[in-house]
């Protein structure tokens, strides 16, 4: 859980390019792809995200371990829409109220590539970009309020050590005779204590560092920047990469015909 | 060593005064510190005693300027000055080091978390980096250079190749032992060039290597530096050495309530450590002072246990994680330990020792029924089990506590109500039978005063108390301890193993994980050594530990 917010063994090309950068393009491909529902626009994006891949040092087998619950969902999204939505063109398949139709099929896959060319962006994003780095970013860059960046950095470093401390005081309070076994009320019961026990520690964690923080000086005015967060040429590339993907799909679904605004 | 040079004479020491100063924390009676009159000098190193309670870390709060948040409802009387002025309003004049390792890290690579003070006082980045290398070499993380934004000014060499035991600027601080996080933390502070440095029970939370490793960084960069030093801390022999006056203070309810004269002043006592040691010696022992020298008091054992088999680990491989899923597959999680094979047997204490890292709780709380093995297991022997299955892991929470009960080191984990007799009703409660126990474990623990109060608001040595008393509630034959004397004072220590050498008379066997010499011997029995993580084969030696 605390590894899996590190870069560390990853020297891909994209981990070099600003965060801000790359957080543009995504926003930029997800906005795009968020204005139609159709197969074409989403398999082109979807395409080219995918022929990317090795400059984020993403691997598929690194992309399932990561993003098969995203993957499952868009396959999950995909086949419902399949089934519930109206017939159109020939029926392929009939189970009772279950239909499939060529028109149902077409939307149905429009949506899965859909949902994962929307979310290829944002795993390929969290797996070159280093949060610390986008911290920088944040406050260097967009001049986001360095008070606000840097305390929400520290406490995400908290956030695994809490992962840790849950399965600690579950066991503790099994010692104690806690169980999770029971009724779903005593379940319900349990879990809340252990919450509560959590949310205690938490507390306790959080204004230990916040006194930490604060006696190296932080919160006061001005400060310096040990590293910092800079645009180089390689930005300049993301970007106009990222505006050919939005643009291949977009002038791709125009010239076949199968643009469609969402809200028409 | 040029620069290391110009640095060191960049830190002016500072001097602390205090003038019937006195603090009352928001939505308390007493005053956590009254009528504190006190002189330190530039340069000079104070170890703080006291009993709990006595407001030593409101001081070094008080002093590192980070006292003063909590409202109007809070109350300063007097005055507390460096240099002449309020602390609050020069941050990085000061550098307070904290008990707890974790929340000493701020940042999450290792260069990174040393250059955040330098940051936040405006430090030019050339500067910052300097001072990065040259506080990390001072601590003993000697960086080894390599990191992404190596500057490496003139006259240093750590910008140079890799060092043995070096770490490189990007390393992730997750993976630094406790002794090392405080010596990040020691780090952090220096690359302020603070004038004075705060210490609040650094060492409390670590084994005895780490603790030597903390004090031996400190040491190097006073000398250094020439700051001055105010710690707190309860074993006097660590720090005896290293500070040059020991100031004990009594408590501010005692120096400020009614009946004594407003007069009496916070400081019980002030001189060379030989001299105070010697004056307050019985003094600072009743007060559960580590004094060099003194070993506690404690019951003997006068018998050496039925030793019939209560509980077996054979061939296990332990981990805290839980098999993984990855996609479709599950893939059972790394040991960090294996070929662990222990018997616990009646009326016989079995020691856990081993270097950090080597899956020491990992390996108790997996015999205690808490964990899943990874590989190997662990088997309850009729005697113990009653009827419930062979696997501990497998009993119900009802079954495992009159079987097996485990102390965890941070008692809080274990605190289930709001209320010390009813975190004590709640075993036997649950299990329908020993009520009639706690009365007996109450007095036994000295807890007796304090049945109505909400356990989180105990002091360190209560809650340890507490925290054995509500798992011995529920009777169990074989008990399970994790370092329980880490950062307890005299008192309570000599109190939990006098207590433990008559449970262990009485028959119940007691695993305990522990660095702690002193008290293994007062436990006896077997010792098992784990060697580093995961090289295994660790077997139990017969005989006294």
């Amino acid at each position: 859980m605390r590894d899996a917010l590190t870069l560390r063994g990853n020297h891909a090309l994209l981990t070099r390019a600003n965060p801000l950068a790359k957080f543009a393009v995504v926003f930029l491909i997800t906005l795009v792809l968020a204005l139609s529902i159709d197969w074409v626009s989403a398999s082109v994006a979807l395409a080219a995200e995918l022929a990317l891949f090795p400059l984020a040092g993403l691997t598929l087998r690194l992309l399932w371990q990561r993003g098969w619950p995203l993957i499952l969902a868009a396959a999950l999204g995909g086949w419902s829409t399949a089934i519930v939505a109206a017939d159109s063109g020939a029926v392929l398949l009939d189970v009772g109220i279950w239909s499939i139709s060529e028109g149902s099929l077409q939307l149905g896959i429009g949506f899965m590539l859909r949902g994962l060319a929307i979310a290829l962006p944002a795993i390929l994003l969290m797996t070159c970009t280093d949060p610390t780095d986008l911290a920088d970013a944040l406050a260097q860059k967009a001049r986001l309020p360095h008070r606000f960046v840097l305390g929400t950095l520290a406490a995400m470093r908290l956030v695994g050590l809490m992962a840790e401390e849950w399965q600690t005081i579950g066991m503790a309070r099994r010692a104690r005779g806690v169980g999770s076994q029971g009724s779903p009320l005593q379940r319900l019961r349990a879990s809340l204590g252990q919450s509560f026990g959590l949310l205690v520690q938490a507390i306790r964690r959080a204004s230990r560092l916040a006194i930490t923080m604060e006696a190296r000086g932080f919160g006061t005015g001005q400060r310096t920047w040990a590293r910092e967060s800079t645009y180089s040429p390689l930005d300049a590339w993301v970007l106009v990469g990222g505006v050919l993907i939005a643009a291949a799909a977009v002038v791709a679904a125009a010239g076949m015909g199968t643009w469609n605004f969402v809200w028409r | 060593m040029t620069a290391s040079d110009a640095g060191a004479s960049a830190v002016r020491p500072a001097a602390v005064s205090a003038r019937g100063w006195g603090w009352r924390h928001a939505g308390r009676s007493a005053p956590a510190v009254h009528g504190l009159d006190l002189d330190i000098a530039p340069g000079e190193r104070v170890l703080l005693l006291g009993p709990s309670g006595a407001g030593k870390s409101t001081l070094l709060h008080a002093l590192a300027g980070v006292l003063g948040d909590e409202g109007d409802d809070a109350d300063e009387t007097g005055s507390l000055l460096i240099d002449g002025v309020v602390p609050r309003g020069q941050r990085g004049r000061s550098g307070l080091m904290q008990q707890d390792p974790e929340t000493q890290v701020v940042l999450s690579r290792l260069g990174d978390d040393v250059a955040f003070g330098a940051e936040n006082l405006a430090v030019p980045r050339d500067e910052i980096w300097r001072r990065v290398h040259e506080a990390l070499d001072d601590v003993g993380l000697r960086s080894a250079g390599g990191g992404l934004n190596d500057v490496g000014g003139p006259g240093l060499d750590a910008g140079g190749g890799p060092s043995a035991g070096g770490l490189p600027l990007d390393h992730p601080t997750s993976a630094l032992s406790g002794g090392q996080k405080q010596r990040l933390a020691l780090a952090g502070i220096l690359a302020m060039r603070p004038g004075l440095i705060l210490l609040d029970e650094p060492t409390a939370n670590l084994d005895p290597a780490g603790v030597l490793e903390v004090r031996d960084a400190v040491g190097r960069c006073l000398d250094k530096t020439g700051a001055t030093l105010v710690v707190v801390e309860h074993r006097v022999s660590v720090w005896k050495d290293l500070v040059d006056r020991i100031v004990v203070l009594q408590p501010g309810s005692a120096a400020g309530s009614a009946g004594s004269s407003a007069a009496t002043s916070a400081v019980l006592l002030d001189g060379p450590p030989d001299q105070v040691l010697a004056e307050a010696r019985d003094m600072l022992i009743g007060a559960g002072v580590w004094v060099p020298g003194h070993v506690p008091a404690t019951r003997r054992r006068v018998s050496a246990g039925s030793g019939d088999l209560l509980l077996a680990a054979e061939d296990l491989a332990v981990s805290r994680e839980r098999p993984r899923r990855r996609g479709f597959r599950t893939i059972p999680p790394v040991p960090v330990q294996q070929g662990i094979t222990a018997q616990v047997r009646s009326g016989q204490a079995l020691t856990v020792t081993g270097p950090n890292g080597a899956g020491k709780s990992t390996f108790a709380l997996t015999l205690a029924g808490l964990l899943a093995p990874v590989a190997g297991n662990v088997s309850a022997a009729v005697d113990l089990s009653e009827g419930a299955g062979i696997d501990p892991f497998k009993w119900k929470a009802n079954q495992l506590i009159s079987r097996i009960g485990t102390v965890f080191q941070e008692p809080e984990h274990q605190f289930v109500t709001g209320r010390v007799l009813d975190e004590l009703m709640f075993g036997p409660r649950h299990l329908g039978h020993g009520e009639e126990r706690v009365e007996e474990l109450l007095e036994r623990l000295r807890l007796t005063h304090l049945v109505d109060a909400n356990p989180y608001t105990l002091s360190g040595g209560e809650k340890r108390r507490l925290s054995v008393a509500t798992v011995l509630a529920a009777h169990p034959r074989v008990l399970v301890l994790d370092e329980p004397t880490f950062g307890q004072d005299a008192n309570t220590w000599a109190e939990l193993a006098s207590f433990l050498s008559e449970l262990l008379d009485a028959g119940t066997s007691v695993v305990s994980v522990t660095h702690d010499q002193e008290f293994s011997a007062v436990l006896g029995g077997a010792e098992l050594r784990l060697g580093p993580a995961s090289r295994g084969g660790a077997r139990q030696e017969a005989g006294a530990a």
